[in-house]
């Protein structure tokens, strides 16, 4: 059931994502290079309906959970590693699946680079354990916690943010 | 090809973000890619015989990150990512074949060696990243922001910031 539901989430996601054009090597470069920002209003928008979804559901009890773990090593040097590679092969894991199957093929070599860094990463694994994880951990945290407020103020001012940045992109033609 | 209209980003990815509140809501599966990576990469090497279940990694999270977890809700949405993007991109006319993004020849031209090694080398740095990171822009980007994780923010943060200066070092002087 549970692999049945994934697969069906996978081919709904799969198809917006196709749908939105962010799939594309030029729309991933092209945001980095601040030329196209349809991936970040694509993304903010799931974010801030995705974040008022399942708020609403922790809040009628239905699901609970917990942020990933906040270290601050793991977390900057991870993510300017991912950074610096994503600029280098214009997809991401997710999108390189999606723009396989829309048939741009150059794809497969980033995808096998990718499969070169999960097996690396085997390898390194207990080092960043040991050196990484240490730096700046401080568990679960969300951001409402940190300043003590409700998640809906913290939701609310997100979604305000995010709608001046896109009246900038659109005033900008990006 | 009709022309995209200016609402299409902010429409699919509202979409996309129901889609996130009813796949928590049904099955408590928030999206995420990366994981899948390594899995696949672990399970490679057990098919072809190659043995590295002395790795701390395989012992980790009780083999959660190998190729043990196959078949798991994460491989199903992965392909499904692939499934969905397959008929959508038939549907709207713009499955195109490619042999090397457009703006990438034309900044360094048709160079499929050059291809590879950048591929090899920005994809094993996306994925060591992604796992150092404890996130890809699906897992982290989407699924942790939402819940407003301080750790999502900061890696979301960080993918960005190292993107854009890369992106302005390879393409400086490009169109």
């Amino acid at each position: 059931m549970t692999l049945i539901m994934g697969l069906i989430t996978g081919m709904l996601f799969g198809a917006l994502l196709q749908q939105a054009r962010v799939l594309r090597f030029e729309k991933q470069v092209g945001a980095m290079r601040l030329l196209d920002m349809t991936i970040v209003k694509f993304m903010l928008s799931t974010i801030i309906v995705g974040a008022i979804g399942v708020h609403l559901l922790a809040d009628l009890g239905v699901v609970s959970f917990s942020p990933r773990g906040l270290s601050i090593g793991l977390q900057v040097v991870g993510g300017l590693l991912f950074g610096i590679g994503w600029a280098f092969i214009g997809y991401c894991p997710g999108t390189s699946i999606g723009a396989l199957a829309e048939g741009r093929y150059h794809v497969i070599w980033p995808i096998l680079g990718m499969l070169l860094g999960g097996m690396i990463f085997a390898f390194i694994y207990p080092l960043v354990q040991a050196y990484l994880r240490p730096l700046g951990n401080f568990g679960a945290l969300s951001l409402p916690d940190l300043l003590g407020v409700s998640h809906w103020l913290v939701i609310a001012a997100v979604a305000l943010g995010a709608f001046f940045l896109f009246r900038f992109f659109e005033k900008k033609g990006l | 090809m009709a022309k995209q209209k200016w609402y299409q980003p902010y429409l699919l990815g509202g979409l996309a973000g129901l889609l996130l509140t009813a796949s928590v809501g049904i099955t408590g599966s928030f999206f995420g890619t990366s994981t899948t990576f390594p899995r696949l990469s672990t399970w490679i090497a057990d098919k072809v015989g190659i043995d590295l279940s002395h790795l701390a990694f395989y012992q980790a999270g009780n083999g959660s990150l190998t190729g043990a977890a196959f078949p798991d809700w994460q491989l199903l949405f992965v392909i499904g990512i692939g499934l969905g993007a397959f008929i959508m991109s038939r549907l709207n006319g713009s499955f195109k074949l490619e042999s090397l993004p457009p703006m990438w020849a034309a900044r360094f031209g048709d160079r499929l060696g050059l291809r590879i090694v950048h591929s090899l080398f920005g994809g094993a740095l996306v994925m060591i990243g992604a796992r150092i990171a404890g996130g890809c822009p699906s897992g982290h980007g989407v699924s942790g922001v939402s819940q407003l994780g301080l750790s999502s923010m900061l890696a979301l943060a960080m993918f960005f910031l190292g993107g854009i200066i890369t992106a302005r070092i390879l393409y400086q002087g490009g169109k």
